[in-house]
């Protein structure tokens, strides 16, 4: 048997504990775990960004994390990103521009373009591409992608500017 | 009940449109549940051991320490999944590629595998595990392979199509012509002559989700699979098949997909992971990593294509010519004569011949990919065909239009078609803004066509109707890509109900009748037709309940708009009833209201598409990147028309990867070396442009609504779109995809060379 260790860490918000051997990732902690299986591995190599969570707000993909590296850390997963009942802006924007097909890289795209916006509420195309570059979609050539990003960072600023 | 399949034109209030999917929220919130997110009480970790070799005789498996260690249940090899086929063949196959029986016959192919109560567990299980191999030549390139000295995979393999009948096996599984006129005739009118041959890179599918199924055997020989998977009643018929097992009694439910393209489409672990659960007798859940993805399922063939195209000066085609080599991976496929069907499918040519060469080689089964076959075939024949139109001098559009196939051209393998859109679709391009845009410094266009052919196949729908008036209905086909949207849209359209009205449910196989795979752009059609027949048969039973409520004759009431309407002057002053109060009333009137329909969907309309491609290309790298792309391509009648742009735009960013950098790369030693989505890189965000599209509407006459497969056409133009913008840009005529940095900056040294 592996051995375990105790990790004590915050998942969206939640104070969680859990027992985790010290060689599993991230990724499988949260899905196996926790039960947070809007993760997905697509490649478990850091290639496809459809595990890209948070770590103290920092984008990261959760195969190349250790589980026992959350401890005392903050992570932030797609199920996350519903405040009281409210869909996040892009969650919203993804479903009104048919931003998903299959839907399975969806929860990386969200996580991925939400820390894009985070850090800069106005990117251009070029940079939401780039910013984007990590998280791979086989079945929407990204279109609808890039479309429902921008149109989620252009009412986001608005209702910004409203609030003022 | 027999319905009317064909098409009448009618003004639609819900088809047409752009609704929210109704499982949306799901999947952007995480909860929606694909083929690794279920668990079973007291399931096991199942993992597979694959051959590390090409080609070896398996002489002996030692289990026993692998046994010992603790937290294993079951291990079981070939010898735990007894040959049950019967003799065929096909099955046979299927079997020997789920488990290698006394030889791996390609890297990657399944030895062993095993269950136990975790990962880790699994894992060491498998490092335990002593496989005595005796290693044997190999050959994974199809044109060796062909070779009368190759490294032989099968004995039981003669030449089919062959005459006489060969005496030796071969890996050459088989040999396909069709055409028609008299092609030496047709080379000598021909005033320009253009032969190439091609080469193309094997591709995989690419699907984000690797496979993944929970799968548990009861004693009594009831079981259960949850799987992910494109069609959920052939894997039933299939692993049931494989294992013994009544069909009855596997009841197979299909996960969310996290993408297919073809690949979802026949089995792998499944039947692994049924037989390790029978074992075990516990639930065991299976799911492959990325390298047992690319090393073990998918690909494509990968092909070598010689082409041969003769035409007047005035752009008339005189004759054409091609023989197309595919290889099928270790087991034989139909993949050539899909080649050879479809690659002069575009054009009305006088005198064709194509000969189609399917052969074995050491490398993974090769399984459909979109439009399986047709890429290749059209990246050498839409090649070809700038060339021919470069020689005579005409613009490339007007000689694809002077030689374009229309209604009442005979189709290359034998039918004549009827209503297609490949003119509108040219003509489209030729009109098209982007093909006047101005271009940049070593930037350059390119056009190409595609052609699909479109399946129906046998599909079996349920409607229920609530009291509440709100709808479920239950397919059998599965949702890749928005299909429950625009199969709701479709039953709202039919009965006359708001688009939220309508819940769409994928039943499993324990709920409905038989569905073929969702295949061949079959799903919105054959659905879409039996969802319409079902909800009219429906209407039917409302009719009848209002007719009890009025107590009038059924002859006497009309269906319109989502009401009962009683017509005559009889009747004229009783008011409407709608579906909502008829259902509100179904206790009293006969009980649950519901429409069924079971249905061949025969009829699928063809689908074709013309694309332009804007290049630039680095020449100092030979770097190309697509700036600028224009998908056009016949829906027949498009019903949600976000999903619809959604399946031409990634068709096409699918083809772009082909075309530019997606290929398996196989060493000396018949292994895989790039098994991982690093080094197989298909396009990312960053590499792409927005992806244009324009959907044309030539009804099929053989649908209610005139509706087309949109699914596959469109990865078919892009190779050769890509292709002839370089060649446009840089003067160089690329024969080989990908046509990755190295291989354009080879043909541009080769050039200047030259010059």
């Amino acid at each position: 048997m592996t051995d375990s260790t105790l990790v004590s860490t915050t998942i969206n918000g939640d104070s969680i504990e859990f027992a985790c051997p010290n060689d599993e990732t991230l990724l499988d902690a949260l899905r196996n775990r926790v039960g947070l299986t809007g993760v997905k591995e697509g490649c478990g190599t850091g290639d496809c960004g459809a595990c890209s969570v948070t770590l103290d707000g920092r984008l990261v993909c959760s195969c190349l994390v250790l589980g026992v590296e959350a401890s005392g850390r903050e992570v932030g997963t797609v199920e996350g990103l519903t405040t009281n009942g409210e869909l996040h802006p892009l969650q919203e924007k993804f479903i009104e521009h048919a931003a998903l097909q299959c839907g399975v890289c969806t929860p990386g795209f969200l996580v991925a373009a939400k820390a894009l916006l985070d850090k800069n509420p106005d990117p251009s195309e070029t940079e939401i591409r780039y910013a984007l570059a990590g998280n791979l979609c086989r079945c929407t050539g990204y279109d609808k992608i890039v479309r429902a990003v921008q149109a989620t960072a252009k009412d986001m600023r608005k209702a910004k500017k409203k609030k003022g | 009940m027999a319905h009317d399949q064909s098409y009448k034109d009618r003004k639609f209030e819900v088809v047409g449109n752009r609704f929210k999917r109704p499982d949306g929220v799901e999947k952007v919130t995480g909860k929606a549940r694909y083929g690794a997110d279920t668990f079973a009480p007291g399931q096991l970790v199942g993992r597979i051991l694959r051959s590390p070799h090409a080609h070896a005789k398996i002489k002996k498996i030692n289990t026993a320490k692998a046994e010992k260690l603790p937290g294993v249940k079951a291990i079981i090899t070939s010898k735990d999944l007894p040959d049950l086929t019967n003799g065929d063949i096909g099955l046979q196959n299927i079997l020997e590629n789920c488990m290698a029986r006394g030889r791996a016959l390609y890297d990657g192919h399944a030895v062993a595998a095993v269950a136990a109560v975790d990962e880790q567990t699994a894992r060491k299980a498998l490092k335990l595990i002593e496989v005595e191999y005796k290693v044997l030549p190999h050959v994974t390139d199809v044109d060796e392979a062909m070779k009368p000295d190759a490294p032989l995979l099968h004995d039981w393999i003669f030449t089919s199509g062959v005459d006489p009948k060969p005496t030796k096996p071969s890996n050459i599984a088989g040999r396909t012509e069709m055409g028609n006129g008299d092609v030496e005739a047709g080379f000598k009118d021909a005033d320009v002559i253009v032969e190439k041959s091609f080469k193309t890179g094997q591709t995989h599918q690419g699907y984000i989700e690797p496979h993944a199924c929970l799968a548990s055997v009861n004693p009594d020989g009831s079981a259960e699979l949850w799987v992910t998977t494109q069609g959920h009643f052939s894997f039933r018929n299939t692993c049931a098949a494989l294992l013994g097992l009544d069909f009855a009694a596997l009841k197979t439910t299909s996960s969310e997909i996290g993408g297919g393209f073809g690949g979802k489409t026949h089995v792998w672990g499944e039947p692994v992971a049924l037989a390790l659960s029978r074992k075990a007798n516990r639930p065991v859940k299976l799911v492959m990593n990325r390298d047992e993805v690319f090393r073990a399922t998918g690909p494509t063939s990968s092909t070598s294509i010689d082409v041969k195209i003769g035409a007047k000066k005035n752009g008339t085609i005189t004759a054409a010519s091609a023989e197309l080599r595919y290889q099928g991976g270790a087991f034989p496929g139909p993949w050539a004569m899909l080649g050879c069907m479809t690659g002069f499918a575009c054009y009305d040519i006088k005198n064709m011949k194509a000969v189609g060469w399917d052969v074995v080689v050491n490398r993974p089964k090769s399984t459909a990919y979109r439009a399986p076959s047709a890429p290749m075939a059209a990246f050498a024949i839409e090649s070809t065909m700038d060339m021919v139109a470069k020689e005579i001098g005409m613009d490339s559009v007007d000689f694809r239009l002077k030689n374009v196939a229309r209604e009442g051209t005979r189709a290359p393998y034998g039918p004549i078609y009827g209503p297609i859109g490949i003119e509108p679709t040219l003509e489209a391009v030729r009109d098209h803004p982007h093909m006047k845009a101005k271009l940049k410094k070593n930037q350059a266009r390119g056009v190409a066509c595609g052609f699909w052919f479109n399946i129906g196949g046998q599909t079996c729908t349920d409607l229920n109707i609530g009291t509440d008036g709100t709808v479920n209905l239950t397919v059998g086909t599965v949702d890749v890509g928005g299909a429950r949207a625009s199969l709701a849209m479709i039953a709202a359209e039919e009965l006359g109900v708001p688009y939220d009205r309508v819940r769409v449910n994928i039943g499993d196989s324990a709920s409905l009748g038989h569905n073929d795979t969702t295949e061949g752009s079959r799903g919105t059609f054959s659905s879409g037709m039996a969802t319409i027949f079902a909800a009219r048969d429906a209407i039917d039973v409302m009719k009848e309940r209002a007719a009890k409520m009025w107590d009038i004759p059924v002859e006497d009431i009309v269906w319109e708009n989502g009401v009962a309407r009683a017509t005559g002057k009889k009747h004229g002053n009783l008011p409407t009833l709608s579906l909502k109060e008829i259902a509100a009333k179904s206790h009293n009137t006969g009980g649950p209201i519901a429409g069924h329909n079971e249905i061949t969907a025969d009829g699928a309309g063809n689908g074709f598409a013309s694309h332009i491609c804007d290049v630039e290309v680095d020449p100092e790298t030979g770097a190309a990147r697509v700036v600028r792309y224009t998908v056009v391509q016949d829906a027949g009648k498009a019903i949600h028309l976000d999903y619809v742009e959604g399946q031409f735009q990634g068709a096409a960013a699918q083809g772009i990867g082909w075309a530019l950098n997606e290929e398996y790369i196989y060493g000396e030693d018949g292994r895989l070396q790039n098994a991982g989505f690093l080094d197989y890189r298909i396009p990312v965000c960053s590499d792409l442009p927005f992806i244009d599209t324009k959907i044309l509407e030539i009804p099929n006459p053989n649908h209610p609504y005139g509706i087309r497969g949109v699914g596959e056409t469109s990865i078919v133009p892009p190779l050769a779109a890509v292709s002839n913008a370089i060649a446009n840009a840089v003067g160089v005529r690329m024969t080989q995809v990908p046509m990755s940095p190295q291989r354009v900056l080879a043909a541009l040294d080769d050039l200047d060379n030259a010059s």
